[in-house]
């Protein structure tokens, strides 16, 4: 798979975050491995430091394994002052993990994330590339179980 | 005491629908402006005294006027809809309700400038208007607004979208421009500025979404006309994001010179279940926190560079008496803590030492040395930080230091409360 995008784009340094955003977002496991750095660097002409570099310094990419889903939850203030907190008990109880971990079943990640641009929908939170509003417990479990399901 | 200019197609027209952006008046200004000579246009917006919406508040005229006397003929545009201080989001909304209205005025600026290309850099986090965007460029494309010799004026120009990854500091232009060229997000020290050598080491026109979103109307109204809005340093209208503990939170667009406590109470229908409100922080993360008392002061960028700061953006957060100053200092100190980007010593250490003094105080531990310390500390990280981010990390602190002191102090003297 990872050829099949690296084809797409020009062979220039400039493509690197929209490869890496691509290709982390198909992968079901949400990762980018060494091998994968290598035939990245290698497809570009840039040393596997500088991509090793790019990787580390977005949040968005990560270098373990993660779930099937990412769950991230909003921590700045507009979403604390509006209940966040709650928001976040439920998920650790609903997914038997802590902030920052991955189910068992490798399904769910748990993550933080900056404020998600829905401070007015406070608190939020993002799977995948979907963005909630409004958040309270119930439809926290309502969300969860309709994800569950799906897979 | 709403104005709406760049928000008035807001939930009024199909955001995905060209034609319905055509027949509220959309692309006239580009149309009007390709038969203009490009510096009279420039020249136009000088008239507006149009500011930068992105938080700095520069003069929009002088970064044109500058570029389009640059020797260099490959010029880049940039639109930073890069988005990412906590409780803004009305460049979002731009963008997902009205988007070809800051294409629009990147295109006129772009010809005004000679730009040779344009980039539209969206925070990673904004997936909804990701897809709108790529949708309305290439309608804007399929009918000629956008690509080869736009409306058969000669003129060639094209956007490209670039994404995010989830890092605050891709919002600071030079940070953004390494982003782009697919680096590490980390500023170049100026001079050279932007519009000298930026992408790609080639002149570069950066601005915010708003910025760009206020060009057609200013070719439409005049100059002088959109400079009777607003005040005398500050003209035009701002879109306001208002959040935390208010009945209606939301992106709301008024004249400059609005006070605070109008747009909270009037627009914002006041403190939610009738609560008093304790404090409100203007800007976002950034922003100094103001009590309760101050809500007077007016929406101006003179008034809000008083801080010392630069909060143009517009956030208002509202936080009741239910919450406590250093719990909210301290979602401020971790969030600048993750996004230093660690190029500067003031900013990577002491952003860590402001988290650790910041917990002092909620554990109870503080002492009178603790508090000299936080505020040494955050007036060096202020003048000595590489950009933006370190200078205004410390802004939260330095502005309860001094409309909350009694807080800290009470902390310090009766650590038993
Ligand atoms: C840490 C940091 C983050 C910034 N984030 C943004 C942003 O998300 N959007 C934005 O338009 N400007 C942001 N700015 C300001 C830009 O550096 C720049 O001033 C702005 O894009 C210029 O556009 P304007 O003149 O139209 O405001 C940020 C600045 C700093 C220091
Ligand atoms: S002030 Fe902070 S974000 Fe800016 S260059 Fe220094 S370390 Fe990086
Ligand atoms: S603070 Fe949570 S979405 Fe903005």
């Amino acid at each position: 798979m990872l050829e099949e995008i690296l084809k797409k784009y020009p062979q220039h340094e400039d493509s690197l975050i929209e490869i890496l955003l691509e290709y982390q977002n198909k992968k079901t496991k949400r990762f980018i491995t060494e091998e994968e750095i290598a035939q990245i660097s290698n497809y570009l002409g840039v040393t596997e430091s500088k991509v090793c570099s790019v990787v580390s310094f977005y949040t968005f990419f990560s270098t373990e394994p993660r779930g099937k889903h990412i769950i991230q939850i909003c921590k700045d203030v507009p979403c604390y002052v509006n209940g966040r907190g709650n928001v976040l008990k439920t998920l650790e109880q609903l997914l038997n993990i802590r902030i920052g971990e991955t189910t068992k079943d490798e399904k769910f990640t748990l993550e933080y994330t900056s404020c998600l641009g829905n401070c007015d929908g406070a608190p939020a939170m993002r799977i995948d590339g979907k963005t909630f509003t409004n958040l309270n417990p119930n439809k926290v479990k309502a969300i969860i179980s309709e994800y569950r399901g799906v897979n | 005491m709403e104005q709406k200019i760049v928000s008035k197609r807001f939930d009024a027209i199909n955001p995905l629908s060209i034609d319905d952006y055509l027949e509220s008046g959309g692309y006239k200004s580009l149309k009007e402006a390709l038969k203009r000579d490009r510096i009279n246009i420039i020249e136009e917006i000088e008239a507006a005294r149009l500011r930068g919406r992105g938080g700095a508040a520069f003069p929009a005229h002088v970064k044109m006027m500058g570029i389009a006397k640059e020797e260099e003929t490959t010029r880049y545009i940039i639109c930073n809809a890069d988005e990412g201080e906590p409780g803004n989001f009305k460049d979002r909304q731009l963008m997902e309700k009205d988007p070809h209205q800051f294409i629009e005025g990147m295109v006129i600026t772009a010809f005004a400038i000679r730009a040779t290309k344009g980039y539209i850099y969206i925070r990673g986090e904004y997936d909804k208007a990701y897809s709108i965007l790529e949708w309305t460029l290439e309608e804007a494309r399929k009918k000629g607004y956008l690509g080869k010799n736009i409306l058969d004026s000669g003129f060639d120009f094209d956007i490209e979208l670039r994404s995010g990854a989830g890092s605050y500091v891709c919002g600071e232009e030079f940070a953004l421009i390494e982003s782009i060229e697919g680096k590490p997000g980390r500023t170049r020290v100026k001079p050279p500025f932007p519009t000298q050598k930026g992408l790609f080491d080639k002149p570069t026109l950066i601005n915010n979404v708003e910025t760009f979103a206020n060009i057609p109307h200013i070719l439409e109204m005049g100059g002088d006309e959109f400079a009777k809005i607003g005040t005398e340093s500050s003209t035009g209208t701002k879109l306001v994001s208002l959040s935390g503990n208010v009945n209606n939170p939301g992106v709301y667009e008024v004249p400059f010179g609005v006070p605070i406590k109008e747009v909270v109470e009037k627009l914002g229908g006041g403190s939610k279940d009738g609560r008093k409100i304790k404090m409100v922080q203007l800007g976002g993360a950034c922003g100094p926190i103001i009590p309760e008392y101050m809500l007077d002061l007016t929406i101006d960028f003179d008034r809000f560079e008083d801080f010392d700061s630069k909060t143009g953006a517009g956030a208002i957060i509202v936080m009741d008496e239910r919450f406590d100053v250093f719990d909210v200092l301290l979602r401020v100190a971790e969030f600048f803590e993750h996004e230093s980007c660690g190029k500067c010593t003031p900013c990577r250490e002491g952003n860590l030492q402001l988290v650790k003094l910041v917990e002092k105080f909620i554990n109870r531990k503080a002492t009178q040395k603790d508090l000299i310390n936080i505020e040494s500390l955050a007036r060096v990280m202020h003048q000595t930080s590489l950009c933006g981010l370190g200078q205004t990390a410390p802004t939260a602190i330095l502005s309860t230091l001094k409309y909350f002191r009694d807080d800290y102090l009470d902390l310090i003297e009766h650590p038993e409360l």
